[in-house]
């Protein structure tokens, strides 16, 4: 087997030249803009003063800033750890081959192919008492469910809303990671009288950890960044129980047209994701690179 | 350690009707406890299937598999206790190798006393002590072979070791360390040792017999020399040496053998049935003779290659491609000339319906 | 032993469907009712059952052009993030080059930017260039985030392959194009199917870039429906009928990739 590290080739970035021009300009010349209105105080179209950290100072010290960021945390740690065991359990669960396996895989990816205000709507009715399977049924049974009234129904409702949109990504990901395990593994892990829990200690899971990453890595980052299904369900209620960071920056930018700290708030919030997703990806790295390396001997 | 019987057929769909829906033609079979074998064959020519039978990954369609008497066709690998090496190394990534061996023995609660000992001493014979704590993962293929093989060997009381074209991924410059090791392991534990390959090299320096199979049948079980020697099967002949064995087509009548227009006296010689058959002589026994007797086929030389230990020469005989092999020290002919070929002699086979006419 | 096991993993399976299906089922539900029906009484199926809400939306253009016009700007969007993410995952995968690893990273952090602080900047950016309320504004406005998944999902899997095929290709004589298209490319169809997949899915999704770029001409199938909520109001019956309908393209993608996200790839068997 030849050796499992990878030769220098300067000629590569041509390969990857098409990638950068594509996001490069959907993404730089917009961030430069936002920095660009971060440090200045527009007041009208001819009169810009430089403004430097003033509206980075300010926003820091908004409260609703802080009620906003402690409640987005609070959210994204739930649906992770809702999420992600059950998406593996899920596609443990899934069949492997057959028309059963396609039917499911049918069934499963639905929820995540609805457009977000409809996921929202669909949430909103259903959680209604008068004309929604899930409200109506709880009402019937004695309970006092209210996702416009109660706070923490409220947080009940968007989680579970969350869980059910997106707990199928996580599960198909993972999916595709165990299909690639070659049958040999398990026949080794049965010979080697393995129980169903070591197989999926020692094979399963570790052979998942690339796409487990990818999982983990998604489903933080967007999640961090709801705005759409949230806003539709509660409007962000009751009071700001389920007011996230981007419903809060959106407000800021387009309700109360304050530009400048919207654009630095734009600036903190990507720099918050950035920070949490290089800590967490770095983390995974070095669990899986002799892991990731081995895969290729 | 067992003694492996099999009496079985295993086809593809219900009810067989023709040899194409059998991936195993009816067979029985017997592996002596504690051989070496060897299961040669081109690609899909059932032995992997045979194989994963045996080590009850897959069940015979009809038929059983004993071990030392008892029937185990219905039981699982763990429980027939076997151990099989596969063609890619399948050891467990996030273990040590010392956790990779002990991972068997700790599945059946072996003291851990007694796990560190087995270890230890497996490690050993694979020549593997100083890399016990390292991390399976990070080592090169072969030693990733031998791990998957160690675990197999850790087990005192493995019945069989099943190797399924073990040497694919290694390097052409180790293959034959780990040939080599295969065979000490062998003499020191004295296990049954059954191997799939493709490869003539690897069976025939492996193995004490070699079964050779083709389209679901084993054709011939013996150690190399028969193969080489006496094949039972047209398939064997041309299958194993390189290159295999040449074909004549001809036709006996009553004490005269026919081969193209030329017509041999074999009256004085063995009893041959009447009829169409083919004869069979390796290029190691194709004798080539300047002048022409009574039983030779003229020729003409097509070309001569210098291999080093040996000259092919290759002849055209009707339409029919011969070759030969001469000992580089022999005069040898040029392309064009006509030389004679002696086809009959000890070492010549004959075959009727491509099976060996005794 | 091993059937209670199975049976408990079937099990979980199908209170996992349903868990799914329900929500679905209660908006088709809502789709053949009427809005009477709907705020009247609640019914587990409908009492009068009606296609009005669905020949509404098949004969009013500004509903189904808004399908349509999702439908196009998503498939520009995807062929343009796969056609430019196969080479540069082939290039993270096989090759170590100067920046690689930032640059990988950095393709990364587009997608974890929030969408909505682009929100102006893509608004001007597009004035600017003449694009507002284009099908190709929206499918570029959607590559930021698309094109790096897309990398970062065939970096995976190529990563997955190993590079003795590559090797092979080129001592059999193999050049370049040739070796990854009737190669390279059949190995890894469960990650192009897979990246296609999700790059279709969060184009179809999307909402705010995709109203923020349209007006009129454009105009997605989300924006459309975001406007029968506004509406004074609520027109549930043919906004369920909407909702049914935007799952059907999604639900034809995963039929034809199915078999790609199943089956995975294959190990070294050329």
């Amino acid at each position: 087997m030849s050796t499992t590290t990878k030769p220098v080739n300067q000629k590569a970035w041509f390969l990857v030249l098409p990638v950068i021009v594509c996001v490069a300009f959907s993404a730089i010349l917009p961030l430069m803009t936002v920095v660009n209105y971060s440090v200045q105080d527009i007041l009208s179209p001819d009169r810009r003063i430089f403004v430097g950290t003033e509206w980075f100072a300010a926003v820091m010290r908004d409260q609703d800033l802080h009620g906003a960021l402690w409640r987005q945390i609070q959210f994204s740690l739930a649906v992770l750890l809702v999420e992600i065991p059950l998406g593996i359990a899920l596609a443990l669960s899934m069949p492997a081959q057959g028309w059963k396996a396609s039917a499911v895989l049918v069934i499963v990816a639905l929820s995540l192919l609805i457009p977000w205000n409809v996921v929202g709507t669909i949430w909103q009715i259903f959680g209604r008492a008068d004309i929604g399977l899930l409200g109506y049924y709880l009402q019937q049974a004695g309970f006092n469910y209210s996702y416009t009234g109660n706070a923490s129904h409220a947080w009940w409702t968007v989680l579970a809303m969350d869980v059910w949109h997106w707990t199928p990504l996580v599960a198909l990901l993972a999916y595709a990671g165990l299909r690639s395990i070659p049958d040999a593994y398990y026949q080794a892990a049965s010979i080697d009288g393995a129980s169903k829990w070591a197989v999926f200690r020692y094979i399963q899971l570790p052979k998942m950890r690339g796409v487990l990453m990818i999982a983990v890595l998604l489903r933080f980052m967007d999640s961090f960044m709801i705005y759409t299904e949230p806003f539709v369900l509660t409007g962000g209620g009751p009071g700001s129980a389920t007011t996230f960071l981007s419903q809060y920056l959106t407000t800021k930018a387009v309700g109360q047209f304050d530009v400048g700290p919207a654009a630095a708030f734009s600036l903190i919030y990507f720099f918050i994701i950035l920070l949490f997703c290089f800590v967490l990806y770095n983390w995974m790295q070095s669990l899986g690179t002799t892991q990731k390396e081995a895969s290729h001997g | 350690m067992a003694r492996i019987e099999l009496d079985l057929a295993h086809a593809y769909k219900a009810n067989p009707q023709r040899d194409e829906d059998y991936a195993l033609l009816p067979l029985t079979m017997t592996f002596e406890d504690g051989g070496a074998y060897a299961l040669l064959g081109p690609s899909g020519c059932g032995k992997t299937t045979m194989l994963n039978i045996m080590s009850g990954l897959l069940q015979p369609s009809q038929g059983t598999v004993k071990f030392d008497g008892r029937d185990v066709t219905r039981l699982s690998p763990q429980q027939r206790n076997i151990a099989q090496v596969f063609q890619f190394p399948v050891i467990y990534d996030t273990m040590t190798v010392a956790e990779n061996l002990a991972f068997p023995l700790k599945n059946r609660k072996v003291p851990a006393r007694e796990i560190q000992e087995r270890v230890g001493r497996i490690a050993e014979m694979l020549e593997m002590s100083h890399q016990l704590d390292m991390r399976a993962a990070g080592l090169s293929a072969d030693q990733k072979q031998k791990i998957s093989l160690g675990r197999g060997l850790v087990r005192s009381d493995v019945s069989a070791v099943l190797f399924d074209e073990p040497l694919t991924v290694i390097d052409p410059h180790l293959k034959w360390q780990l040939r080599r090791k295969l065979k000490q392991i062998h003499h020191e534990l004295k296990l049954t040792l059954i191997y799939v390959t493709h490869d003539q090299v690897e069976a025939l320096t492996f193995a004490d017999e070699v079964v050779v199979m083709t389209r679901g049948r084993a054709v011939q079980v013996g150690p190399a020399e028969a193969l080489f020697e006496r094949p039972a099967h047209t398939f064997v002949g041309h299958f194993i040496g390189s290159p295999g064995m040449n074909f004549l087509p001809a036709h006996h009548e009553a004490g005269q053998l026919q081969i193209l227009n030329q017509s041999i006296d074999v009256s004085g010689e063995r009893r041959l049935p009447p009829g169409p058959l083919t004869l069979g002589i390796r290029p190691e026994y194709l004798v080539l003779s300047a002048t022409g007797k009574t039983d030779t086929l003229p020729a003409q030389v097509l070309r001569v290659q210098d291999i080093g230990t040996y000259l092919m020469v290759t002849c055209q005989l009707g339409d029919l491609n011969l070759k030969a092999r001469m000992s580089p020290e022999a005069a040898a002919p040029q392309p064009g000339d006509t030389v004679h070929l002696q086809v009959l002699g000890d070492h010549t086979c004959f075959y009727q319906n491509e099976v060996l006419v005794k | 032993m091993n059937e209670r096991r199975f049976k408990k993993r079937t099990l979980f399976l199908i209170a996992y469907l349903i868990f799914a299906l329900l929500p679905i089922y209660w908006m088709v539900n809502m789709s053949f009712k009427t809005n009477q029906e709907i705020l009247s009484s609640f019914t587990l199926w409908p009492q009068e059952f009606t296609w009005a809400n669905y020949q509404t939306i098949f004969t009013d253009p500004s509903w189904y052009s808004g399908y349509i016009n999702s439908l196009i700007y998503v498939a520009i969007n995807t062929v343009i993030s796969l056609t430019v993410a196969l080479p540069a995952a082939y290039a993270f995968s096989r090759y170590r080059f100067l920046g690689d690893k930032h640059v990988f990273f950095w393709l990364l952090t587009n997608r974890m930017t929030p969408p909505a602080v682009f929100l102006l900047p893509f608004f001007q950016l597009y004035t600017t260039m003449g694009l507002m309320d284009t099908h190709i504004a929206v499918a570029m406005a959607h590559l930021l985030f698309n094109v790096p998944l897309a990398v970062w999902i065939l970096e995976g899997f190529m990563s997955g392959i190993p590079r003795e095929i590559d090797e092979t290709a080129y001592v059999d004589g193999y050049s370049f194009p040739r070796f990854f298209f009737t190669i390279f490319l059949p190995l890894i169809k469960a990650g192009v199917g897979v990246a296609a997949f999700f790059c279709f899915m969060f184009s179809w999704v999307e909402l705010l870039l995709a109203r923020t770029l349209t007006s009129v001409n454009a105009k997605p199938i989300v924006a459309t429906m975001t406007r029968t909520v506004s509406a004074s109001g609520m027109d549930w019956a043919t906004l369920a009928a909407a909702g049914v309908l935007t799952i059907v393209p999604g639900a034809i993608v995963i039929w034809f990739v199915r078999h790609y996200i199943a089956k995975g790839f294959a190990m070294g068997r050329v």
